[in-house]
Order: structure tokens, then C-alpha cells, then sequence
């Protein structure tokens, strides 16, 4: 105390200090266990530092000693809201090593479940969003509409959230009797419920007050920070894999890759709203047509890869998810290297921070979708 | 002792009366101190506790869920049992705090709360205090409040503490304007500042009704900027959930806390009642000119349940905004002040005094 009364009568000018706060560890906005420390001054955020590892779970290091079939459980603990996309990397990347076709069948199932599960991460998105901005409610309507898609997952393979359900080779069960009946009325009950998300949220003059215009991340930028995902689109990055590299059915439906060159917090949530529609079209086209045939093809009992590198990338809801595996010939990978996506996404934060209010920052991370364990694994 | 629901005069001035006639005028008031101090307490208690019950229903309902269903019948009790459990908490004191600011801080903000109330006629003659400038002196006391929230934030030797303090000192500042002026401008019609000759100026007719335009007009700025001066969302900026874990009150647990819950719905409560009393006619029954009839049936329903009847409308409408708008951002929330309500406001002065100088009300 007394060093700092000698401060404060050495400097007779009035002047305001820069001060950090750490936001994080355990902070309501950074949905797990993210730390920011921010530079502030007054409101006004100067810097943002992430700092992650609290929840670093080694899980490259441990895939060296699994063998290929495993690889995908440690997956879907990673990004937990895109398991199926996650596994189906893995999947895809040990098939094409093995030059293994899969039959169409498991082709429509994956690509189905992958735009289900990429509904319901995008609704987990929504009501977090809002929540974070101060609009309690949504959270409520947001997960009411996810717990069906999590019905028709537990039906389909008995998990709701870590489904493991892509294997090399195809998927683990074939999907439920029911399975057709239940996606379709989902859809129909969904399409009623996607504009009322539109009218809590998106039409709130609060909520466009409080994003349109604020915090932009130009193309190249986006580009330079290897952002991916919606939150690339958004600013005009052309990256949705779907389209450019499309992968299980992808190249059979018809869909748009929505794209907007603003680039600011409003523009990222109305790229993913209107994602949801597109992801409710893809189903719709391919939920009556999926072909018969086998849930999957037999593999060998030990899977063992061909010497080399290989590399796979899917489209999460999050952006562009890779694995990279490189392959000495043994039962388990040599080393394993995945590129997800919330990792490259989070380091733009300070890029596109500076600047604005910690209240915009709180609306800037929410924008980005950020899953902790896909950062931090 | 003459009890009548429609005017408790008759019965607190018999209680006078007895206890004049047994004992020296010194003791008779500080009786009469004592009862209508604990009768207070019991209410915020009671109040408080039913608002608090009363919100996680309401917002149950918003976000399609039951809310407290297992503490007795519906959840009746599960305020109380909350209650319980925050008076057995521990109190923590962060190392470095202010302990005697940081101790008395949740005080000011209950009694400032406390002090208000005490000027609101609930029935007639279920008033405490009743001067000739009840108005100002709500403005006044209230205004106080924000020195508890400042001294919170400052001695809690936390930045978000600081930080939400900080808005919260810059927001009920500014608010603390539109609430006076929309004030001032209801006195214009009412022609006085004593709260009993407001309510007793809407006999006829509401002042919402009687003033139709302006009066209209300072009844929303007045919701508006009243919930603001509770710091309830969208204008929450001062707990801001996800920005500043809880903003001012942070670091307070156990009863300091329940301290400053409780007065944020009392101060709830004050906001709706003032509306409720300047601009819904108080405890008046609705009239409607000469329908004698209809007045006659409205007349039958106590002035108490009016009163409530009409507080808990009010509440009902501030609970329904804090459940569906996002919160404000800091700049947004001063723009809105300074920039749009402020200039309504004394434009809605002026048109007001126009109408009362050109008697164009009903």
C-alpha cells in the first residue's frame, strides 16, 4: 500500500493504467477450460492472449499405440460435437490407405448422421450464443430441438454423444428401422422451429445492434490465420470441403456453400443459421434414397497400413478437420497429427479483438464456436 | 378494533387509540416504531422470497420447463429452503478487501430498499410515511443505492467486482434522469409531489388514461428506465453473467449475498409499485367516467388487491424482457439514455405541460 501511495503522488497527472484479467480457467463464456488473458483498458480489450493445455489429454501421443480401428474412439473425444465427422476422418483416411471401397449404402448413412450431427452442434452453437449475449431462453429452445437428433442417435447406435460409429470399413451397426421415419420427422418439426430461432434471436434489435459491425476478420486474413469453417465463410473464404473435396455422398446432393464477404460477428451467425437450412436439404435429398447394401465391408482382423503418409480432411461443423497418419507398415500408426479446426480458429481472437468491448469479445468467441477439447488434445 | 379491507384507517387508528389511552406518548411511539418496523421485515421477507419463487416460474415458463417442482407443493418452498441454506453459508472475505467497506456495502443497498418502501401506500391507509414531497424523495433514497454497489465492486478487491461496478455507477446515474423527468412530468398532471394526493388525484381515472400521450410515453420510458436502475436484463450489465462471472457481488457469499439478491428484487418491487402508484392509479379500483355500474363492481375488489393485482402486472412485464432480450452492450446502454430517452423525455415534459396548460386531458 505505501509503494503505491508513493506512485500515486510522484504522477500528478490523471492517467488510466492498462490492466490484465485473466478470463479463464473456469469462466461462464469460455465454455470449458480456456484462459484469455485480456489487456484492458477501461472496457476496451487491447489483447488477447489464449492459454491452453488445462485439459491437454496427449491423445496424438496415444494413438501411436493403438491400433487403426481404435483410432476413432479417441476421436470423438476431441471435438465431442462432431464425433461423427471426427471418426469419419479417421475412417475415410485408414480406407484410402487400404484402397478400400466402401458400399453406397454406408456412404448415405455417414453423410446423413455427419449433417444431423452437424444440426445439432449448430444448435448447441445458437443457444450458447445467445446465452452469452445475455438472452437466457435460447439455451432452452436450442437444446430442446438437439435432444431429438440425440434420439435418433441413441437409437441408431446406442450413444448420444461420443457415437463411435464410423469404423474403417463402413459403420458399426446398420441403422434402425425406424431410422427414416424418425430423421423425416425431425425435419418437418425442425423446419417450424428454425424460424422461431430467427425471431428470438436474430431479429432482435438488441442482438443486431450488438453485432453488425463489429469485429471484422477480412479474407485474407482468415486465410493467414488458416481459419476454416463457417467463421471463414463468413468473411468470403471459399473452404466448405463439401464442395471442394467432397467425400461419402457429398458430390450426389445439391447444396449451397453459403458465403457472405462482410465478415463481422452478425455475419458469422447468419452463416451458420443459414447452414442449417442447407444441412436440413442435404437430408431431405438423401434420406428416401438410401441405397441397400451392407452396413459395412469385412475387414481384415488386423488392420495394418502400407508404408507412407496419409491425409484426410472432412468438413466439421466447426471447419476443416484433418488427420494426417504416417504409416511404418505396423499395426499402429507411427505418428498421428490432427488438424482441428478450433485451434486455428481460437489464435485469430486477438487479430480480430483489439479494439472492441469485452462484451464484444464474449460475442466474438461465440462466433467462433470454440469446443476446448478440439483445441486443447 | 374495526378491521375493513376497503380502508385500513379506521383500524391503525383504533391500534392508536388503545395504546393511547394505556400508555405516555413516548411509548406509544416507539410501540408503533417497532410494529411497522417488523411488519416491513416481514414483508421484503415474504415479498422477496415469493418474487424470487415467482421469477424462476415465470422464466421456467419462457424456456418451457417446470422450474422448482420437488420443495413442496410445486416448488412453494424451494425459496425458503435456498434462504436456509444462504444463512448457514459461510462468510468469505477475499484477502486484501476493504473489510469494513466490503462489510457494509450489501447494507446501504438493503436499506436504501427498505427506506423507499416505506413512502408506498399499499391501501388506503397502509402507508408509512406520507410528505408533502413523496416523489423527490423516492428519486432521492434510491439514488443512494448505487454508493452500496459502487463500495461493493471498489472494496472486493476483484476486477470484475470493479468492473461491474463501474457500469453500474455510470448506468443508474444516467437512468436515475429518464425515472426523475418521466416523474416530473406525471407531477405536471397530478399538480403534486405528495404521494397520497397523487392516488387520490386518479379517483376517476388512471393517469395513464387521464394523460393519454405523454402520459403513455413516461410510462414506458419509466418501465424502461426503471428496470435499468435494478440492473435487471437486458440492462444486467452490472452482473453480466458471461462477461464478469457475477460483476459487483463476486466475491460476497452466504447472507451478504442474499443481501443483495434481495434487494434487487425489492428494488423490483419499488420500480412496479412507483409505476403501479403514479401511473396505474395505486391502490385505486379501474373507473371508467359514468358507467356507475361497472365503478360500482370495481369498487367491491379491495384496494390491497388492486394494488397487487396491478404491481405484479408490472413486475410480470419487466420479468417477461429480462427472459427474452439480450443484454446491452456498455456504450449502447449510455447511447440509449443520453442520446434517446433523455431528449423524449423533455420533449414529453414540454407536451405534457401543453396539455395540462391547454387542459387537453380527460
Amino acid at each position: 500500500m505505501d509503494e503505491l501511495k508513493e506512485v500515486m503522488i510522484t504522477n500528478d497527472e490523471i492517467r488510466t493504467d492498462e490492466y490484465l484479467i485473466n478470463m479463464g480457467p473456469q469462466h461462464p463464456s469460455t465454455h470449458g477450460v480456456l484462459r484469455l488473458l485480456v489487456q484492458l483498458e477501461g472496457e476496451i480489450v487491447h489483447n488477447v492472449q489464449p492459454h491452453i493445455g488445462y485439459i491437454h489429454s496427449g491423445i496424438e501421443k496415444m494413438a501411436e499405440s493403438l491400433s487403426y480401428p481404435q483410432l476413432g474412439h479417441l476421436t470423438d473425444r476431441m471435438d465431442y460435437l462432431s464425433a461423427i465427422q471426427n471418426t469419419e476422418a479417421v475412417a475415410l483416411c485408414v480406407e484410402n490407405a487400404l484402397q478400400v471401397e466402401v458400399p453406397e449404402r454406408v456412404k448415405y448413412i455417414r453423410t446423413i448422421m455427419a449433417e444431423l450431427s452437424r444440426l445439432a452442434s449448430h444448435q448447441l452453437w445458437w443457444c450458447v450464443m445467445g446465452m452469452d449475449m445475455g438472452a437466457l431462453t435460447t439455451f432452452f429452445y436450442g437444446l430442446r430441438d438437439r435432444e431429438d437428433i440425440l434420439d435418433i442417435f441413441e437409437e441408431t447406435c446406442g450413444a448420444r454423444l461420443t457415437l463411435n460409429y464410423n469404423i474403417p470399413g463402413g459403420v458399426m451397426f446398420d441403422i434402425h428401422p425406424n431410422f427414416q421415419r424418425d430423421v423425416k420427422a425431425f425435419i418437418q418439426k425442425f423446419k417450424t422451429k428454425l424460424p422461431e430461432y430467427e425471431r428470438l434471436l436474430s431479429g432482435n434489435v438488441i442482438f443486431t445492434e450488438r453485432t453488425k459491425g463489429v469485429a471484422y476478420l477480412t479474407k485474407e486474413d482468415a486465410i493467414a490465420w488458416g481459419v476454416t469453417g463457417p467463421t471463414a465463410r463468413a468473411s468470403g473464404f471459399a473452404c466448405d470441403l463439401r464442395k471442394h473435396r467432397p467425400y461419402s455422398a457429398y458430390d450426389k446432393v445439391q447444396f449451397k456453400e453459403i458465403l457472405s464477404d462482410v465478415g463481422d460477428t452478425y455475419t458469422r451467425y447468419q452463416v451458420r443459421m443459414a447452414e442449417m437450412w442447407e444441412s436440413i436439404s442435404i437430408i431431405e435429398q438423401l434420406i428416401d434414397n438410401i441405397p441397400e447394401g451392407d452396413h459395412a465391408v469385412k475387414m481384415k482382423g488386423v488392420v495394418k497400413l502400407p508404408e507412407g503418409e496419409f491425409y484426410q480432411r472432412v468438413e466439421t461443423a466447426r471447419g476443416e478437420f484433418g488427420v494426417f497418419i504416417v504409416s511404418d507398415g505396423k499395426k499402429n500408426p507411427y505418428r498421428v497429427k490432427f488438424r482441428s479446426p478450433g485451434f486455428s480458429n481460437l489464435f485469430a481472437i486477438n487479430h480480430i479483438a483489439k479494439g472492441w468491448k469485452i462484451a464484444d469479445l464474449v460475442a466474438i468467441m461465440s462466433t467462433f464456436d470454440l469446443v476446448i477439447p478440439d483445441i486443447d488434445r | 378494533m374495526a378491521f375493513n379491507i376497503y380502508d385500513f384507517t379506521t383500524f391503525t387508528k383504533s391500534i392508536h387509540d388503545g395504546l393511547s389511552s394505556q400508555l405516555s406518548p413516548t411509548a406509544v411511539l416507539a410501540i408503533e416504531w417497532t410494529i411497522v418496523g417488523l411488519a416491513y421485515l416481514l414483508f421484503v421477507a415474504l415479498f422477496g422470497l415469493f418474487l424470487v419463487y415467482a421469477e424462476r416460474k415465470v422464466c421456467a415458463a419462457f424456456q418451457q420447463r417446470l422450474g422448482p417442482m420437488r420443495v413442496g407443493p410445486w416448488g412453494l418452498l424451494q425459496t425458503i429452503a435456498d434462504f436456509i441454506k444462504l444463512l448457514m453459508k459461510e462468510l468469505i472475505t477475499p484477502k486484501n478487501a476493504d473489510k469494513f467497506l466490503y462489510n457494509l456495502a450489501p447494507f446501504i443497498v438493503i436499506i436504501v430498499s427498505f427506506l423507499v418502501i416505506s413512502v408506498i401506500p399499499f391501501a388506503p391507509g397502509l402507508v408509512t410515511f406520507d410528505f408533502d414531497i413523496g416523489i423527490f424523495f423516492v428519486t432521492a433514497v434510491s439514488s443512494v443505492g448505487v454508493i452500496g454497489i459502487l463500495l461493493a465492486g471498489w472494496s472486493s478487491n476483484n476486477k470484475y467486482s470493479l468492473i461491474g461496478a463501474m457500469r453500474s455507477g455510470a448506468q443508474i446515474v444516467s437512468y436515475e434522469l429518464s425515472v426523475g423527468l418521466s416523474l416530473i412530468t406525471m407531477i405536471i398532471l397530478a399538480g403534486t409531489m405528495q404521494i397520497s394526493g397523487i392516488v387520490e388525484g386518479q379517483r376517476d381515472l388512471w393517469f395513464i388514461f387521464k394523460g393519454h400521450v405523454p402520459a403513455v410515453i413516461a410510462f414506458f420510458v419509466f418501465v424502461i428506465a426503471g428496470t435499468a436502475e435494478t440492473n435487471r436484463g437486458p440492462f444486467d450489465l452490472a452482473e453480466a453473467e458471461s462477461e464478469l462471472t457475477a460483476g459487483f457481488h463476486t466475491e460476497y457469499s452466504g447472507i451478504k449475498f442474499a443481501f443483495f439478491f434481495l434487494a434487487e428484487y425489492i428494488n423490483l418491487f419499488i420500480v412496479a409499485a412507483m409505476a403501479t402508484t403514479v401511473f396505474l392509479g395505486g391502490w385505486m379500483p379501474l373507473h371508467f367516467g359514468d358507467f356507475e355500474g361497472f365503478n360500482q363492481i370495481m369498487d367491491l375488489i379491495p384496494g390491497l388487491f388492486w394494488f397487487f393485482f396491478k404491481v405484479l402486472a408490472v413486475m410480470f412485464l419487466m420479468m417477461w424482457f429480462k427472459w427474452t432480450f439480450p443484454r446491452l452492450r456498455v456504450d449502447q446502454i449510455l447511447n440509449l439514455e443520453w442520446k434517446y430517452l433523455l431528449p423524449i423525455n423533455l420533449f414529453n415534459i414540454l407536451l405534457m405541460a401543453a396539455v395540462v396548460l391547454f387542459g387537453l386531458h380527460f
